[in-house]
């Protein structure tokens, strides 16, 4: 067990050592923050004093040693558009896109295991086939038009839901702002929510139906039929277990396709969290926000990694968490 | 009364070029305590056999014609959960490779545990120490630790010692046991064997081995079946068939085994290969490859003909027997 | 003359063969694959012949009067006749610029799954068949490049490039970057399963022979194993330009892809989400659906495909 933590720790100070590289390099090229500092109507010379006072001339190496011991310190530079330390503006923004995040998980979660569970059951049911060719079709529509679509439909339409916004939220424990609890927030959550887990909720059906009906073709499946187990057991326990294992593993590699979408949904939605923050820096040139946005994603790539690795571990007996296999 | 009667089984594989008969006319009983070989070629239908006596098979296979009598109930057509309740608790079943069939994410004590408790009313840890007595009969050493271990800990020779205790667990009438040993190292065959032939004796279990390993067929079983292409050729008492096999098909496996050969010369094969099973000769199926081949192989299907203590299915054997005449008349009433 | 003849009479062989074949008799029972192969033709014809075909030319300013915008298609209240479709918000005509549309869509689908298939391949068939530490190295490296989401690292990359080089520039180069962006975000697909193929027929018999009968390694990757890795390539690329089109139609949507004077349908799309809520609706949704079927079309090919010549792809 701690050999599996000290392994994933490295891991992530690799990621993390290439993600502040390449967020340095951004800093490095975009934009001169002498000019944001100054403004034009500044000499050459006096430029120059500046660059060599503000560091700008050191070495690549020294400067991006001040930058990483800067950024551990969680000061990434303040905001050029906000005026406030662009760290401080990405974390405020966070709480709303884990929300979304987790309300699309949910969604996934509840309907793609009981329906791609039932159609591996049933392969020849009309409800299967059904739901077989409408999960092409859901693969085939962009998650924008899905949003759009939801907001035509729920939003102009039937005017049931709100089409914008994170609606009414509530502090919790100081700096946690949730649309969890309030029945306002949580309509606010409706759309959005439906509109992220659009894109996973067919590839997740697909993905555990056909996985499901492998594993029901396994020997060891057969002998539990044998030994005279009740079918609910034999795929509830025996197989769904099994069928889990490789969905684990693409779950965790669909996160960072998760946190993309994000940008797509939020933005239709005008959904006040990072995707959108981060849309909104890049429109502005707000390189601080843009190096934070990036450093914050990297370090959710992170923990979301370990997580899944360390389910993994506990769900397949035959993988032992200090990493031999 | 037999303990278990099977008449006239025929199983279908519906294909999408069409159904093909994976089993045609299967017909043999089985006695309490008695221990049946079934022998052939891969391919002959053996496997296919022993999953149709508890109705288990995997689609499209289904048992298109014939019964399976067991207590007094048809097998083959009863209902989904009755047939739970026989299956792994009246008549268990040993599989081929004991890789595969344990559940790589359950514990071996979860396994055995839940086959108790799906045909008994036991508590959890009357269960355990049920499985845990098992395990000690089939000789797994210390095996109170087993019971927490996943299979992936264990070699093959000790899963398919589970695998046994398995289908041990609630005192069956029979096992059914699908090559039990060819998965394993050599070492461990013989082994496995013993274990399997001492349990059954131990315990009056019928048992019925599928194999196409005739010396073990010899020293394990009472009778056996010889099948080819989904047809029984021969069946009778072991050491009649082993001795003076009458099928030609049945002579071409005995001449085929190592022992049989004369050092220093080829083995004696039997020539052509089994024919696949949507394109069976008319006539005896095994025409195309016997010696002694007559006109009426290649038209008729031979009939079952008693031979001593054993049923042969020759238009040779029969003939000698009845004589053309009768074999004549016979045909005509069929 | 006699050489044509003869060139006449062994090309049936292969016509014939390909008649006999499975593929092509699954293909004549299945009415889906048969649909959506037909569509799939009529938008490449679209594709191609767009100039042709178009009433108008979107790209000419001189042919754009604002006077016209925000005509509804000719079949509703208010339509007119010669923009069958309708008009946008700048006045150019629906139907010429979903044409134009649909071809820079298609053009930008094809070209990144080339590219992807292109790198893909060379490094798949490398990986796999000098093995070793360039194999696990390189599969490594896929491993990485997977974990980060195609179109995370789509729009970083043209975020940055867009804030380091202005706008102006972008225009004129975003086919480009999207193309290359796409194809190289892409390129682990083809080298997992291509590696996955070459261990496979590495093994076999055919191989072996090549080598003893003295063929370089190129030639053997190339003209022996390759043309039998096609059928999970085939597969792929289906499914691969379905998904590019996808994203290039996101990253036109936010802003980051095609500019509106030279629209992709994602493009379109996009400029059309703010006329939504004031009616006219025609303006997203009609380049919306020629979005999706065009997308349904290749996922159904591919899937058929799938289904057909049964690949060992790789999963995961």
């Amino acid at each position: 067990m701690i050999a599996f933590f000290v392994k994933r720790f490295f891991q992530a100070v690799v990621v993390m050592f290439v993600i502040s590289l390449i967020s340095f390099s951004i800093q490095d090229n975009l934009g001169d923050p002498l000019r944001e500092l100054v403004g034009q109507a500044v000499s050459e010379e006096e430029r120059q004093t500046m660059r060599d006072e503000m560091g700008l001339n050191d070495p690549f190496l020294v400067q991006y040693l001040r930058f990483a011991k800067k950024a551990v310190q969680g000061d990434l530079g303040n905001s050029y558009f906000f005026k406030k330390p662009a760290f401080e503006v990405i974390m405020k923004k966070l709480p709303a896109t884990l929300e979304l995040v987790f309300g699309a998980t949910i969604i996934i979660v509840l309907f793609s295991v009981p329906i791609g569970v039932y159609s591996a059951i049933h392969p020849e049911k009309w409800f299967s086939k059904t739901v077989m060719g409408l999960s092409i079709v859901g693969i085939s529509i962009p998650v924008f038009l899905t949003a759009i679509g939801l907001i035509y439909l729920f939003a102009i339409e039937l005017n049931w839901l709100p089409s914008y916004g994170r609606g009414e939220t509530t502090s919790v424990m100081g700096f946690w702002e949730t649309g969890l609890l309030s029945a306002d927030g949580l309509r606010h959550l409706i759309l959005p929510s439906f509109t992220l887990a659009s894109i996973m909720l067919p590839l997740f059906i697909r993905l555990i139906r056909a996985e499901m009906m492998e594993v029901l073709q396994s020997e060891y499946v057969k002998f539990a039929w044998a030994k005279g187990i009740s079918p609910r057991r034999i795929y509830f326990v025996h197989a769904l277990k099994n069928t889990m294992l490789p969905v684990i593993t693409v779950g965790g590699v669909q996160i960072g396709t998760m946190v993309a979408y994000t940008i797509l949904t939020e933005t239709v939605f005008q959904w006040p969290g990072m995707g959108f923050l981060f849309l909104e820096a890049v429109n502005r040139v707000d390189t601080p926000l843009i190096v934070a946005y990036l450093i914050v994603v990297g370090a959710i790539f992170v923990v979301t990694n370990t997580l899944v690795d360390l389910i993994y571990g506990l769900v397949n007996p035959t993988v032992n968490l200090a990493g031999k296999k | 009364m037999p303990l278990l009667e099977v008449n006239n089984l025929e199983v279908c594989f519906g294909l999408r070029s069409g159904a093909v008969k994976a089993l045609r006319d299967v017909s043999f009983t089985l006695e309490r305590g008695e221990r049946l070989g079934v022998v052939g070629e891969s391919g002959a239908g053996k496997s296919v056999l022993g999953f149709s006596i508890i109705n288990l098979l995997s689609r499209p296979g289904h048992i298109s014609a014939g019964n399976v009598n067991f207590e007094g109930k048809d097998l083959a057509s009863l209902a989904p959960e009755e047939l739970r309740s026989i299956r792994g608790n009246r008549i268990s079943m040993i599989f081929q490779d004991p890789m595969m069939t344990l559940n790589p994410v359950l514990t071996i004590g979860v396994q055995m545990v839940e086959c108790l408790q799906a045909h008994r009313q036991i508590s959890t840890s009357d269960a355990k120490r049920i499985a845990l007595k098992r395990l000690q009969q089939v000789q797994i050493p210390s095996a109170e630790k087993r019971l927490d271990q996943y299979p992936h800990e264990l070699s093959g020779g000790m899963r398919q010692r589970i695998v046994i205790a398995i289908g041990l667990l609630l005192d069956p009438d029979i096992i059914i046991a699908d090559e039990p040993t060819t998965a394993l190292d050599v070492t461990i065959q013989a082994e496995i064997m013993d274990l399997m032939l001492n349990l059954c004796e131990q315990n009056n279990v019928a048992l019925i081995l599928i194999t196409h390993d005739l010396g073990v067929v010899s020293q394990v079983t009472q009778r056996m079946l010889v099948m080819y292409a989904g047809r029984i050729i021969e069946q009778g008492p072991t050491k009649e068939i082993i001795n003076d096999a009458q099928h030609p098909y049945t002579q071409g496996l005995m001449n085929a085994l190592p022992q049989m050969a004369i050092p220093g010369q080829k083995l004696n094969q039997i020539k052509g290969t089994m024919p696949p099973l949507q394109n069976i000769p008319t006539g005896c199926s095994f025409n195309p490859r016997c010696e002694y081949v007559m006109d009426i192989c290649t038209k008729k299907l031979p009939p079952f003909t008693q031979s001593g203590n054993c049923l042969v299915a020759c238009h040779m054997v029969a003939d000698s027997q009845h004589g053309p005449q009768q074999e004549k008349l016979r045909s005509e009433e069929v | 003359m006699a050489d044509s003849t003869q060139q006449m009479e062994q090309q049936p062989t292969t016509l014939q063969r390909f008649k006999a074949s499975h593929f092509w008799h699954s293909f004549r029972i299945d009415r889906v694959a048969q649909l959506s192969f037909i569509v799939f033709l009529i938008y490449a014809l679209l594709a191609i012949f767009a100039s042709v075909i178009a009433p108008f030319d979107p790209y000419d300013a001189s042919q754009i009067d604002i006077m016209n915008s925000e005509i509804p298609p000719s079949w509703e209240e208010g339509g007119e006749e010669g923009f069958l479709l309708g008009t946008d918000a700048q006045g150019r005509d629906m139907l010429s610029t979903i044409l134009y549309g649909t071809r820079v869509s298609l053009m930008i689908g094809l070209c990144a799954v080339a590219l992807q298939a292109l790198l893909g391949i060379v490094i798949g068939l490398t990986a796999g068949y000098i093995g070793g530490r360039v194999d696990s190295l390189l599969m490594r490296i896929a491993d990485i490049q997977l974990s980060f989401s195609t179109l995370m690292v789509a729009i970083i990359v043209l975020a940055v490039f867009q804030a380091t080089f202005g706008t102006e520039l972008y225009q004129q180069l975003a086919m480009i970057m999207l193309i290359l962006v796409i194809g190289i975000a892409e390129w682990p697909q083809y080298a997992r399963t291509i590696r996955a193929s070459v261990l496979a027929e590495k093994k076999k018999e055919y191989v072996d022979a090549a080598r003893v009968m003295g063929f370089g390694r190129l030639r053997i990757m190339f003209r022996h194993i390759l043309p039998n890795t096609l059928s999970p390539i085939l597969v792929i690329s289906t499914v691969q330009i379905a998904n590019a089109i996808i994203s290039e139609a996101s990253l036109s949507f936010l802003g980051l892809g095609m500019p509106v004077s030279q629209p992709s349908l994602g493009s379109l799309i996009s400029s059309g989400f703010e006329y939504i809520f004031s009616g006219a609706w025609w303006i997203t949704v009609i380049p919306g659906v020629v979005l999706v079927v065009l997308v349904l079309v290749m996922n159904l090919l591919g899937d058929w495909m799938r289904d057909v010549l049964n690949p060992k792809l790789y999963k995961g």
